[in-house]
This record gives structure tokens, sequence and C-alpha cells, in this order.
């Protein structure tokens, strides 16, 4: 059943569980807050939620206060913003001017709070109370216990979600502070998600520390590639660099959170790219232009038609991405010797890290790329080039060292005439390449994913692709063109439209009906 | 426009009335006492700059000795020419906890604009050298660092108007 709640004169219908704080939030009314999290237990310590309720005498908490029906609510009344001032003051009595070297300036809550509610100056004349700096909390936290404000969201966490429990509040009074229980540090495969939750700079990221200053970034929505799950996440760039991943709130796949895996996973975007074609030209490997390296292609799979091409790809690529290359490889290679190779299950708990660790099996086995291979499928791949069988391996977004061993890879370049390995990084194995054609990574270009649930989900381009890196789909279209075909696409989106009238289970997808939250495909 | 009555339209008055001035002005400046003459002698001596003049940027330093600046990037915020780039670290201290490894002003893209100087919440940096005229044979000489801004490394070539080292 469900209850009526009149907040600021809004007339708003709550769910029967809910307390004042997420009814307000959920009919989009916002009440200041530092210790509520709407996917951790109610602590109610921060007293930063004060509401006033009609016949009650004084202001009360709302992340605590279960609505009642006809309840009428006040959150911006002159008696409240005088009590959240109040609170205010009081959470920054023992605050140090830190925010120049904070990390948090820039999104901080007491910052936020202290423009819309404080501008005070301040009435303390004591001795501000000074705690522990800089605290090691374990490999990726950093902890300030004079910028802490103990709203607990830290603890909670690890209690709540991690499980793991490595943070605790030890002493009491003024001497209160957040620490790792002896013995421990604050290492778990989440732990960056206390830094996200933290509203103030009392828990920093060693990696992120001191890269850029927030009000620099900018911010895109996309889906975290490092597994099979599809996090939902914020990418944070400047000028072509991502400097972080932020989850990005979806109940469906991954709540608020993310893993610390996913979390770094972004470095893959900066470092270690391929940014030029190159062709092989005697022993090195010499920068090229795109037209020399489609000719060069073009050449060898024309020589060696169907069967001798065998394409190796490992599920990285987005649907749009794998669509093209399918009706590349049955249209106009005509070879059936086409690989998923999903590499070596990783580490896979119950919450959200799964196994695969590519962001789109699921996907590319949808729009028409076969199952996975197994260990014998790529040795008999190996004995077809041995037997010369195999002229051409296109290595798309592969680990060609994982797959086949440093040797027998090497062996197996010389059987090759044509080695082409497309990819955004240089990958383990790429030196054996006789051509080598960058992709643009998933930061650079749009498309879906579709995760181990079915649910197909937005990647946006965040910026142009660095170098001469192109879309996996843009190269699949230039060497379809080189052989003969009229493909068109102008851009990804025109790809889905294709792919949703043709593949069962996404008819009458788009990038709108897509959204930012995702949407489940048909099975 | 001023209507020339008939003598000024004659021009020769006014011709013979300029050239007494000029010819007055010589013999003063060349025989006087108190002389009338505006030109000054720069490079060989120098000018004189205002206090408030904006000149080139230098770097203050604690008591300690270490520069002031905790690399907080509100200068490099406020920069309309993009022209401060500094790299942040770590310090040992955990008191300090953050300061510039690395600090440039590309003094070429600068329009001396001051607002650095008036962001710096610490006065870490000013614009009260009085120097206005940098000379470098490179552009990379014009990416001041961090030491020579401090006054660490002086720019010799600058100062002596010579070329660099080869």
């Amino acid at each position: 059943m469900a209850k009526k709640l009149i907040i600021d004169g809004k007339e708003i219908t709550a769910r029967d569980d809910a307390t004042v704080i997420q009814a307000a939030h959920e009919a989009g009314i916002v009440i200041p807050h530092y210790c509520y999290h709407p996917k951790l237990s109610i602590a109610g310590n921060c007293r930063m939620c004060l509401v006033e309720m009609e016949g009650r005498p004084k202001l009360e908490i709302s992340c605590n206060t279960p609505g009642a029906d006809n309840m009428v609510v006040y959150t911006d009344s002159p008696r409240v913003i005088e009590g959240r001032r109040g609170v205010l003051e009081f959470l920054l009595i023992n605050h140090p001017l830190d925010c120049p070297i904070c990390d948090q300036a820039g999104e901080c809550g007491l910052q936020d709070y202290y423009m819309q509610y404080g501008l005070y100056r301040s009435r303390f004349q004591e001795e501000k109370v000074h705690k522990r700096k800089v605290v090691d909390f374990g490999p990726d936290v950093v902890f300030d216990g004079e910028r802490c404000i103990l709203c607990t969201r830290c603890v909670r966490f690890t209690h709540e979600i991690s499980k793991t429990n490595e943070l605790g509040v030890f002493h009491r009074g003024d001497a209160v502070e957040i620490a790792t229980f002896p013995g421990k540090t604050l290492d778990n495969k989440y732990a960056g998600n206390t830094v996200d939750i933290c509203p103030v700079g009392a828990l920093t990221s060693k990696d992120f520390r001191f890269k850029i200053r927030v009000w620099f970034l900018q911010e895109t929505k996309s889906v975290c590639a490092g597994c099979a799950r599809g996090c939902n996440i914020n990418m944070h760039h400047h000028q072509g660099r991502v400097y972080r991943f932020k989850p990005r709130q979806n109940d469906a796949v991954n709540e608020t959170w993310m893993c610390d895996e996913g979390r770094f996973s972004y470095k893959a975007i900066n470092d270690n790219r391929l940014l030029h074609p190159m062709l092989r030209q005697g022993e090195a490997l010499a920068q090229t232009n795109w037209h020399e390296a489609v000719q060069r292609v073009r050449a060898a799979l024309q020589q060696h038609k169907g069967e001798a091409t065998a394409v190796l790809m490992t599920p990285q690529g987005s649907n749009e991405d794998c669509y093209l290359l399918a009706r590349l490889t049955t249209d106009v290679l005509g070879t059936s010797r086409v690989l998923l190779y999903p590499g070596e299950p990783g580490y896979e708990d119950d919450f959200l890290i799964r196994a695969d660790k590519h962001p789109n099996r699921r996907g590319a086995q949808d729009v028409g790329l076969p199952a996975p291979t197994t260990a014998t499928d790529l040795a008999s791949l190996a004995q077809a080039i041995g037997q010369g069988a195999v002229k051409v391996l296109y290595a798309i977004d592969t680990d060609l060292v994982a797959a086949f061993g440093s040797e027998t890879l090497a062996r197996l370049a010389t059987h090759l005439d044509c080695l082409l390995v497309q990819s955004a990084n240089a990958l383990p194995g790429w030196e054996h390449a006789h051509v080598v054609l960058p992709s643009a990574t998933y930061a650079e270009r749009d498309g879906t994913f579709t995760n181990f649930e079915g649910r197909i989900q937005r990647i946006n381009a965040a910026f142009a692709p660095r170098g001469e890196a192109l879309p996996a789909w843009q190269i699949y279209q230039r060497l379809a063109q080189s052989l003969g075909q009229a493909w068109t696409y102008a851009s990804a989106e025109a790809i889905l439209t294709d792919l949703a009238a043709v593949i069962p289970g996404y008819h009458g997808l788009s990038y709108a009906k897509v959204g930012d939250l995702g949407q489940l495909v048909g099975t | 426009m001023h209507k020339l009555n008939f003598w000024q339209k004659l021009y020769i008055p006014e011709i013979i009335h300029g050239m007494w001035v000029t010819t007055r002005h010589f013999w003063i400046n060349l025989l006087g006492r108190q002389k009338q003459t505006v030109t000054q002698q720069y490079p060989e001596q120098p000018t004189y700059v205002t206090e408030r003049y904006r000149g080139r940027h230098r770097f203050m330093r604690k008591e300690d000795g270490s520069p002031r600046c905790t690399a907080c990037m509100l200068c490099a915020t406020s920069c309309p020419a993009l022209c401060i780039h500094i790299q942040a670290g770590e310090h040992a201290d955990p008191t300090v906890e953050k300061y510039p490894v690395s600090f440039t002003i590309d003094e070429l893209r600068c329009v001396f604009c001051g607002l650095c100087v008036e962001a710096c919440p610490c006065d870490a940096i000013r614009m009260d050298t009085g120097v206005f005229a940098l000379a470098a044979y490179e552009r990379e000489n014009f990416l001041y660092p961090r030491n020579l801004l401090l006054g660490d490394d002086a720019p010799t070539h600058i100062a002596e108007g010579k070329a660099p080292a080869e």
C-alpha cells in the first residue's frame, strides 16, 4: 500500500516502507545529507537532513523518520535552513582549511552545503583538534582524520556490502576517529567504493590523488569493460586522457558500486596503445597510412580466399563491431574459421565480479559470432596454419601469446602469409604482425555491449580516437569496401538499426531505447 | 575643423614659428642648465618601473626555503592563457602533503594579466620583479621552470643579453 505525504506543498505518493528522505528523493526533492546513502543502513548521525514536520515541536532527521500517511513536511522553511546552518557549523568546527590541497575540493559535500547554507564567519576561536593525516589504509585508500566528519558510510560499507569488516570507529568525544582494526588493511576487491561514498575529503584514492583537480574533468556515461557484468560508470576525462572511473547508479546491474579491478581498467585506455597502422618491412614494423595498410590486407585476402583465412577474436568489440565482423566473415571472406577466444576465466564472486573478463561475449554470440572456442579448436587452428591450410590470420583484440604460447606463435608467424593484428593496445605477441590496424578503445567510440544477463547497455564516445586509431566497425567497413562491398554506415547507430532489424531479441532497439540504464534483450 | 585665417593660410609665418620653438629647445638642451630632454637611455640606463607593474613571475619561498606553492592549481584554473603547467606530488611530510613536482610557466603564452597572483591563496606567486624584457634564442627557453622562477637558476643569457652557451 502506498502512502501520501505532502512535502513542500507537493503531494507525493511513496512506498510503504519509505522514510521521509527516500520519499522526497524519489519525488525529486533533494534533502541535504552526509551519512544517508540509499544502499547502506541508516545511521542518522550527521544530522544534516533535518526537516520540519507539522505537529512535531522539533526539527527531525528525515533519513530515519518513516513516512506516515498525510504527513506534512517542509524541507526549506526558515527554521530548517537555520537548523542546517547550525549543524554545518558544528561539522566544520574542527575541519581544517585544506581545500587547496584536498582532492575532494570541487566535489565536496562540505563545500557545496557551506555555499548553500553556511556562508558565516567562523566563530570558533579555540585551537582546532589535530588528528592523523595521510594515513595509509590500504593499497588504494588514504585517510585524513581531520577532514573526516564521522558519517561512518565507509564503516557501514565494509560491514554491509563488502562484508570484510576492516574499518571501525575508535575512541570517543573529539578524539573519535575512523581506523582500520589492528593488523588489518582496507584491502578488498571493492575498497575503492569507500572513496566514492566519502562525502568529504577524508578518504582519497592513491591512484587519483593529485593527478588533476576535479573541476577540469568532463564526464561521459559508459559501461566498464572489465568483465561480463558491465557495471555502469561515469568516465572522467580531460583532453583525451581518462583519469578515473566512478560507478553510476543502475539498480539492475551494479546498484552504486564497482570493483577495483574495473575501476583501474581505465589505464588500458591511456597506456600501451597502438596508434598508427603499421606494415612489416623485413624484420621491423614501419608506420604507414590507412590506405597502404588496407591495400596490403586486401591483397592478402584476395589471394587467400575462403577457408585460407581465419579470424581469431576476443569479445571486446561492441555489438555493432561484432555484427559487422560477422557479416564480413560470412558475406565477404566466406570463411567458417571464426574463433571467439575467451581467454582463461578469472576471479569470480557472488557480488559483481564475473569470471568472463570480456564485456561482450553474450552480445558477440547474439549477433552471429560462434560460441567460445576450446583449447582443441586453437590447437587445430595452429595445426591448419602449420600445414599451410590457413595463410591469413586476422587477430582482433587477442593476446596471441596467451592463445598459442610464444614459441608456437613465432613458428606460426613464419607459416602465415599475413598475420593481421587489430587492437587498441599492444597486447603480447603483437610484434609478430605483418599488418597492424589500430582500433579505438571503448572510450573513443559509440556502441553497445550486452552483459551476461542479456542487458544491452550504451558506451559513449568520450573523445576522438587517439593517433590514427579507428573504431573497429570503421575498419571492417574499409576492408569490406576495398573488397567490393557497398557498405555505407555513417555511424554506429546506423549499424544498430540494421542489426535490430535482423537479430531476433534485438528487434526495435535504438540508442534512444537503450537509454542510460540499458534494456534486457529478448532470447 | 578649425578654419585657418589669412596669415595661417600663408604658412610661412607658422613655419618660422615652428623653427623658433625647435631652435630654442636645441640651445636650451645644448647649453642651458635645466635640460628638457625626455629621451631615456634604455637599455644602457635602467628604466623606471612602477611598483604595481606586472612583470615576469617569481616564486616565493617558505621560511625553511621550500617553495610556498602547494600545487592547488588555482592559478592554472584562473589562467586565461592556459600557460601554467603544474605536476603535483605527494610530499614526504604529511602536514605539507602536496607540493609541485614541476611548475612551468610558458612566458610566451602568458598575457601578464595577473590573475594567477590574485588567485593564489598562499602568496606563492608574484609578478613584482619588474622584468618586462624577456629574451631568449629558443622557444623552449621561455618555458620557465620552478627553479628559474625561484631564482635558483638565474637566466644568465637573459640578464647579460647574450646567447646561451652552445
